[in-house]
């Protein structure tokens, strides 16, 4: 259904998740699940733990061991299509690139949005980072409830619907 | 009057750019004819990281792009001269052009020429589709990115390639509310990363669905949607209202092969590269010696494939003029690699297809 609506099926999400003993630290979860010409998440990451090879067309595969978690790749993809996922006692935190107005703020609470754009719950802001090098994405650490670990995507302002 | 120069180059995008550098390192003289104000082409419309190789400098925004392009060109100031708000008017046979630029017409004779014009949006045929409010995705860029004027406040958006995906992507972000995104085929056709960040902000996505027609007085008001079937045939019942007040239209480009249709090289009409181009062959050289091509001219593909062929085809007419690059063979071997790899994958099919299809006749000249 990807291909029609835009949505990756739960399946799909969940085999861009390392086994979840990894997520006790940060990694980064690609959602990129087509052969495209792209490869700015591999030529980004200063660890080389993101692989697609000689053919830029091969989708890029994380070596969960080798990811420190840094989040460099996920400001870097043109698709925004990675973010980084962790787990804590009840909580999941994720760190997300965001490019819309207003940006958030630290300790806001904001809408969990899932891969269809629908609301799911709540997302505390833990930081919005931005510096000259993630050229105007913006990195933003958020928390939610560990339930929506593979359903949570992006935030949604409440007071801007 | 007529002006001698080695080599012309028709259009200041990245085609054209990198063409321009690449000669000029030669030790090549260039001139530069763009007819917009500006240089960068389609880059400067470009708000957004591009995808591509890290080499033609994806994940950098796109007027960053034509940034570095222009700087690049700018080092050889002794080498290239640039006319821009002007426009080639005709390119005849004997390397001869004409350019008009602020009322004013000029003749120039180059040793050789390349052509990198890039394309023109295509349009779609609906009732009321010239209603006030309804735009072509370049207008809708334009407007937006270059002047800061929103379309509207509500918008639908028809066509799903990554043009229509990426401008919506860039509505939303300037505030506009993007109602639908609709696409005639059954699937979406361009990058699904691109249309899951559109999904996730709350965009709906219709595939198999069309627009039949546009409703309003004086301006664009509702828009009627029907769905297709598999023969593509609109199922009646299906219909369905959405208000709006601007409806963005992005159904493709065909190559903007009007000057080279009039020099007379030999054209041919191949539905994967987008309509009518040039044959070529390895060299991108037209059918007429020393006319070259490069970029969405010859088929319509993206910002990487241009920088590269342009690159290729300013190192091949630098050559021919005469001015032989010290890195000749190593950059031409290394520039036709980049092309085939970035041509490997599913989406790079058309392009190759259309391509064999293109070569195939040269050769048999
Ligand atoms: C919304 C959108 C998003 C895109 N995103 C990406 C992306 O993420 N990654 C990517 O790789 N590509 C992307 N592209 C594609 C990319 O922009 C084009 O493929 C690329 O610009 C083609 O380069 P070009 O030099 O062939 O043509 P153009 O950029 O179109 O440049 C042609 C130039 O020639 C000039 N010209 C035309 N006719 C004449 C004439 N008669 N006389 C003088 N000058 C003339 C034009 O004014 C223009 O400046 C995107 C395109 C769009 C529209
Ligand atoms: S988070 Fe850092 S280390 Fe992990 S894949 Fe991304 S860039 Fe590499
Ligand atoms: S940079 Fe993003 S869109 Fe490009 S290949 Fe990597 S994950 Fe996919």
């Amino acid at each position: 259904m990807l291909d029609k609506t835009g949505i990756a099926s739960l399946e799909q999400v969940k085999s861009r998740f390392p086994k979840k003993e990894f997520l006790a630290k940060a990694k980064a979860i690609i959602e990129c699940y087509q052969d495209i010409p792209c490869n700015p998440c591999q030529t980004s990451c200063p660890f080389g733990a993101i692989h697609i090879g000689d053919d830029i067309n091969v989708q890029p595969k994380l070596i969960v061991e080798k990811c420190t978690g840094c989040g460099i790749c996920v400001t870097s993809c043109p698709g925004l299509a990675i973010m980084l996922a962790k787990i804590e006692p009840s909580k999941a935190v994720f760190k997300i690139p965001y490019e819309l107005l207003p940006v958030p703020k630290k300790n806001e609470i904001w809408h969990a949005i899932n891969r269809a754009g629908a609301i799911i719950g709540d997302a505390l802001i833990e930081s919005a980072i931005l510096i000259p090098k993630q050229d105007k994405t913006v990195l933003v650490t958020v928390k939610t409830d560990l339930n929506l670990l593979y359903e949570f995507v992006t935030i949604r302002s409440k007071d801007h619907e | 009057m007529m002006t001698n120069k080695e080599l012309i180059i028709i259009g200041g995008g990245p085609a054209g750019l990198t063409a321009a550098k690449m000669a000029a390192e030669a030790g090549c003289q260039v001139l530069i004819i763009e007819r917009s104000p500006a240089l960068g082409g389609q880059l400067i419309k470009q708000t957004h990281k591009f995808f591509g190789s890290e080499l033609t400098y994806a994940k950098t925004r796109g007027f960053d792009i034509a940034k570095l392009l222009i700087d690049d060109v700018m080092k050889f100031k002794d080498k290239i001269e640039i006319m821009c708000d002007a426009t080639v008017v005709g390119l005849y046979p004997n390397h001869e052009i004409t350019v008009y630029q602020k009322g004013v017409y000029s003749k120039f004779k180059a040793t050789a020429i390349i052509t990198a014009t890039g394309a023109s949006e295509k349009f779609l045929a609906f009732e009321n589709n010239d209603l006030p409010g309804i735009y072509g995705a370049g207008a809708v860029q334009t407007l937006m990115n270059l002047y800061g004027v929103l379309p509207g406040q509500s918008i639908v958006m028809v066509g799903s390639g990554n043009i229509g995906l990426i401008v919506s992507y860039q509505l939303m972000q300037a505030g506009v509310k993007v109602k639908a995104l609709l696409e005639a085929a059954p699937k979406i056709g361009g990058y699904l990363v691109h249309a899951s960040k559109l999904r996730r902000l709350g965009v709906p996505i219709y595939t198999s669905t069309t627009i039949k027609k546009a409703i309003g007085k004086d301006f664009v008001e509702q828009i009627e949607t029907v769905e297709l079937n598999e023969k593509w045939e609109m199922v009646s019942g299906t219909e369905k209202l959405i208000d709006v007040d601007a409806v963005c239209i992005s159904v493709g480009l065909s190559p903007l092969h009007q000057l080279l249709s009039m020099a007379a090289v030999e054209m041919k009409f191949v539905n994967e590269l987008g309509g009518m181009v040039p044959l070529i062959n390895e060299n991108h050289e037209t059918s007429y010696p020393n006319l070259f091509v490069a970029g969405d001219v010859i088929g319509i593909e993206e910002a990487s494939s241009a920088m590269i062929e342009g690159y290729l085809v300013g190192l091949i007419a630098a050559n021919r003029i005469g001015y032989h690059h010290p890195h000749y063979e190593t950059l031409l071997q290394s520039y036709h690699d980049q092309l085939s790899n970035l041509r490997s994958g599913p989406f790079g099919a058309k392009t190759r297809i259309g391509l064999a299809k293109l070569r195939g006749e040269t050769h048999a000249r």
